[in-house]
């Protein structure tokens, strides 16, 4: 299940995306890294630093504080539609030329945004880095678009929604579902935002997104692989140290949660549907809103209950009372503001899925009544802390970990403390993480079914 | 009792630069040809600055060494070897994949079994222990056999109404008909229920032997140490198999056009015709025509075509397949109903120009540039690393390949290019169409 719902430039690296956010599920973080280098620049530039020298290839990012939860009412998709108009070219730079200047080198690029975050990266060999600075400073403050590059592109964009939502019943559901358990945050608008509000998107609204939101003070610089940190330092500050500062940017505050106190239930019926399926969402902390501790239990419970055949959930849904063929659930800490924690199932032909919500249900009470045994909580630690020696093994990955914390409200001290703050998790914290957050009032039950409903034919 | 080792390894000649491609001065990983005193051998990059170990491999014989009339068999046996091995029953196996931290995975194409697992140095023994026993003594218990066979039922359902799944698989059947290709490497909806566990068994008694085994490692472990865990891991497997085997096959049906009504937004279009073999002198021309055509970068012709001056779709690409028995030369995008045909179009009218005048020399000096310098990129992580040492076995492209592979790219002239884009152009393509697309019908070869 994707939880990082995230929209790329371009079809063709998506996998990549698919990847850091499966990673992000396991919600695991960098192991210590003491060769970390973190600095700012006078204009207000945060630059994260991760040397992995045994390659002589380079990931750069730079990661943008602003995402879809930031949009104005009424434009949602802008930000992700601005991410796509990133690429149309500056004074300097005409359209074209940084793509170019990038395939030239043989590099590869895209960008994704994020409710939280819009990112921008290259990946090519070492040697060719301090071009791409150039490039990417210049894009932070000097974009430039006309409208016969606007109009195309928002097509692509629909295509985009259409490719990903409006083709595909499941996402539908999804939208449906976040929509229905934000009450008051921006979360529950999608990312790529509501078609109708994406149709009437255009240069005016984008320019004034990044106008208020692009500058140097409001991003973070990622470099990871073959680096050290002075040359970092160097060479953003001959770069991205050159771009003055041109918005001033307040704190985030997003309209928040009221207390929740209804269970909410959606259904998505629809022809296409051959497989029914359930998921529940519930609201719950994210890392940077728990207490000490919280978010790291929730981590803990979430893979006991939900991650792969050895959780509750498909020992007991699949394997012991086979009323399901799959059955799982994740939980997403990487959040600014309150977060989710989802548990779903796909019934066997022959069971309804009210059987199976009771069946979901039962499991969930059972942890909220009598808690987590010790075995399984050392079992989920172990595993846990073990994608963070992992994520080492790609620089591309430690980019992402540090991009996404520091634009969360988190730290890379965070990141790096990560492995231990698993490690303190007990099962009494667990659950009483359990006990405080699995409460269904603040969840909402998605039904995925096949529309069996005549079709109304119109005669006239 | 310690046996004595006999880790060869070659000579210096065959200690190949990994990163030579990418920059000479760079601290050089290389690969060393290891053979165990079994005589099992396999690729080593010997990386010790992070305590993992990526062991990746396969047998030939994937989805085409199904029964042919239970497709699926091979796709059902990569799902089922960590669902109980051994003594272990499928909860106690995957238990202890997760207390050792082990990632296992198996997967089945058209041609091959492949395998991997990556695990921590620390829990090596235990890690490679569980590999050992999924491979050789897989249980195929009912219950687990059940289970999975209910849930590649419930995908498959999925896919009934999924159009990308659709014109996969009308575009499979169609250009491979009576071919082992043209079955469904996933199995179908009536296919599936007939698979027994015995049917599990032969498969995995026909394929999963050592006379096709090729295996690739990157990690903290040097030959020495490999030697050993090779015997104890893969030496107990049938030396020998059985494979049905199949001829080489063409791509049937190329110009002919199958629609295929769904009630969706958006209208999914495959392309397929005649590729080039990796084997063929005009697959390296193909490889650097294809990315100027529709390779992935932002500035292929079609992106630029279909994307970037007209905005009808959100990805356009085109990519070359080369099987062992068949190669292709793919497109597909995905656009709402009323841009199908347009985009239809533009990418046959593309193909056809490419194949008539060929890339321009900037247009292939470009190309060079790109996947020259691209070419390191693939070797950032020691999973990417051992799946190209492992695709480079089964290519048959010697362990030298990674040096001289730039230079092929280089060697490929504006001649060689246009003679390789005619070739890729002149078959005509078989096109699958799924939704609704306005003005898009059916059609018969030249019709």
């Amino acid at each position: 299940m994707p939880i990082n719902l995230t929209f790329c430039s371009s079809a063709q690296a998506i996998a990549g995306v698919a990847v850091a956010a499966t990673l992000f599920t396991a919600g695991a973080q960098a192991q210590q890294k003491p060769d970390v280098g973190h600095f700012m620049l006078a204009n207000g530039l945060e630059v994260v630093v991760v040397p992995d020298r045994r390659t002589p290839v380079v990931t750069h990012m730079v990661w943008y504080k602003v995402g879809a939860a930031d949009e104005p009412p009424g434009t949602s998709g802008i930000a992700h539609f601005l991410e796509h108009l990133m690429f149309k070219g500056t004074a300097k730079n005409p359209a074209g030329r940084f793509s170019q200047a990038v395939a030239a080198v043989g590099g590869q690029e895209n960008a994704f945004t994020s409710q939280d975050y819009t990112g921008y990266f290259q990946r090519v060999s070492r040697d060719n880095l301090k071009t791409l600075m150039e490039f990417e400073a210049d894009r932070m403050t000097g974009l430039v678009l006309a409208n016969e590059q606007v109009v195309p592109e928002l097509k692509v964009v629909l295509e985009e929604q259409n490719q990903r939502v409006a083709n595909s019943p499941r996402s539908r559901l999804s939208e449906q579902i976040d929509a229905a358990l934000y009450l008051n945050h921006p979360y529950g608008k999608p990312v790529i935002g509501w078609r109708h509000e994406i149709e009437k998107l255009n240069r005016e609204d984008a320019l004034a997104f990044y106008k208020r939101f692009y500058t140097p003070n409001n991003a973070v610089l990622v470099v990871a692989g073959d680096v050290t940190t002075d040359e970092i330092r160097t060479l953003a500050e001959a770069t991205y140290g050159k771009v003055a500062k041109v918005a001033e940017i307040g704190p985030r505050r997003r309209p928040q949660e009221p207390a929740q106190v209804a269970a909410r239930h959606v259904t998505l019926a629809d022809v296409q549907v051959q497989q029914p399926s359930l998921s529940r969402a519930y609201l719950v902390p994210s890392s940077v809103t728990a207490k000490a501790g919280e978010s790291e239990a929730l981590e803990v419970l979430s893979f006991i209950l939900g991650h792969g055949t050895t959780s509750r959930l498909y020992r007991n849904l699949v394997v012991e009372r086979e009323l399901a063929v799959s059955a799982g659930g994740w939980y997403n800490g990487t959040a600014l503001d309150a977060s989710q924690f989802s548990v779903y199932g796909s019934p066997k032909p022959g069971v309804t899925l009210e059987q199976l919500e009771g069946a979901i249900d039962a499991v969930i009470d059972d942890v909220v009544a009598k808690g987590v045994t010790p075995d399984e909580v050392e079992r989920a630690k172990n595993r846990l802390i073990a994608d963070a020696i992992y994520a080492q093994d790609s620089q591309a990955t430690m980019a992402r970990w540090y991009g996404a914390a520091l634009t969360t409200g988190s730290s890379v001290q965070a990141v790096q403390s990560w492995p231990d703050r698993i490690r303190a998790v007990t099962a009494d914290s667990v659950s009483a993480a359990a006990k405080a957050w699995l409460d269904k009032r603040r969840s909402v039950t998605g039904y995925l079914i096949k529309d069996s409903s005549p079709r109304e034919e119109k005669r006239s | 009792m310690i046996r004595p080792l006999r880790c060869l390894i070659t000579s210096a000649a065959a200690l190949i630069a990994v990163w030579a491609a990418a920059q000479p001065a760079a601290a050089a990983t290389t690969i060393q040809r290891v053979v165990s005193p079994g005589g099992i051998e396999a690729w080593l990059v010997n990386e010790p600055s992070l305590p993992l170990i990526a062991l990746n491999f396969a047998f030939i014989g994937g989805s085409a060494e199904d029964p042919a009339d239970k497709p699926g068999v091979a796709y059902m046996v990569s799902s089922l070897l960590d669902d109980g091995a051994g003594e272990l029953d499928a909860k106690a196996f995957h238990q202890q994949l997760e207390e050792n931290a082990v990632e296992l995975r198996f997967s089945a194409t058209q041609d091959y079994f492949f395998g991997s697992i990556r695990l921590l140095r620390d829990r090596q023994a235990q890690s490679f222990d569980l590999l050992r026993l999924a491979i050789n003594q897989p249980r195929f218990d009912a219950d687990a056999v059940g289970r999975v066979r209910d849930q590649i039922l419930a995908g498959l359902r999925r896919e009934t109404t999924d159009p990308g799944s659709i014109a996969s698989r009308a575009w499979w059947r169609t250009a491979f008909a009576g071919h082992p290709y043209g079955r469904p490497t996933g199995g179908s909806l009536t296919s599936i229920p007939t698979i027994t566990a015995d049917d599990l068994r032969t498969y995995a008694r026909q394929v999963v032997t050592r006379d096709t085994l090729k295996i690739a490692v990157v990690g903290d472990i040097d030959a020495a140490a490999l030697g050993p865990i090779l015997d104890r891991v893969f030496g107990s497997l049938p030396a020998t198999g059985t494979r049905v085997g199949m001829p080489d096959a063409a791509v049937r049906d190329s110009g002919r056009r199958i629609v295929t009504q769904l009630n969706v937004p958006q209208a999914v279009v495959w392309l397929g015709g005649a590729g080039i073999m990796r084997k063929d002198p005009d697959f390296m021309p193909a490889f650097v025509v294809n990315h100027i055509l529709g390779g992935g970068s932002f500035t292929s012709r079609l992106y630029d075509e279909v994307r970037e001056k007209r905005g009808l779709a959100y990805g356009v690409y085109s990519y070359l397949l080369t099987l062992r028995h068949a190669a292709m030369f793919m497109a597909s995008t995905q656009t709402q109903a009323d841009s199908a045909r347009e985009a239809l179009e533009l990418i046959e009218a593309q193909i056809r120009r490419m194949g008539d005048e060929g890339p321009t020399e900037a247009e292939l000096a470009k190309a060079k540039a790109y996947l020259k310098g691209s070419y390191a990129l693939n070797f950032d992580t020691s999973t990417k690393i051992a799946s190209i040492l492992l695709q480079n076995q089964l290519d048959d492209l010697g362990i030298n390949y990674i040096e001289k592979r730039n230079g092929l790219i280089d060697a490929v002239t504006i001649e060689d290019a246009r003679r390789a884009a005619k070739r890729l152009a002149d078959g005509g393509m078989l096109v699958t169409v799924v939704g609704q697309p306005k003005g898009l019908a059916s059609k018969e070869p030249g019709g």
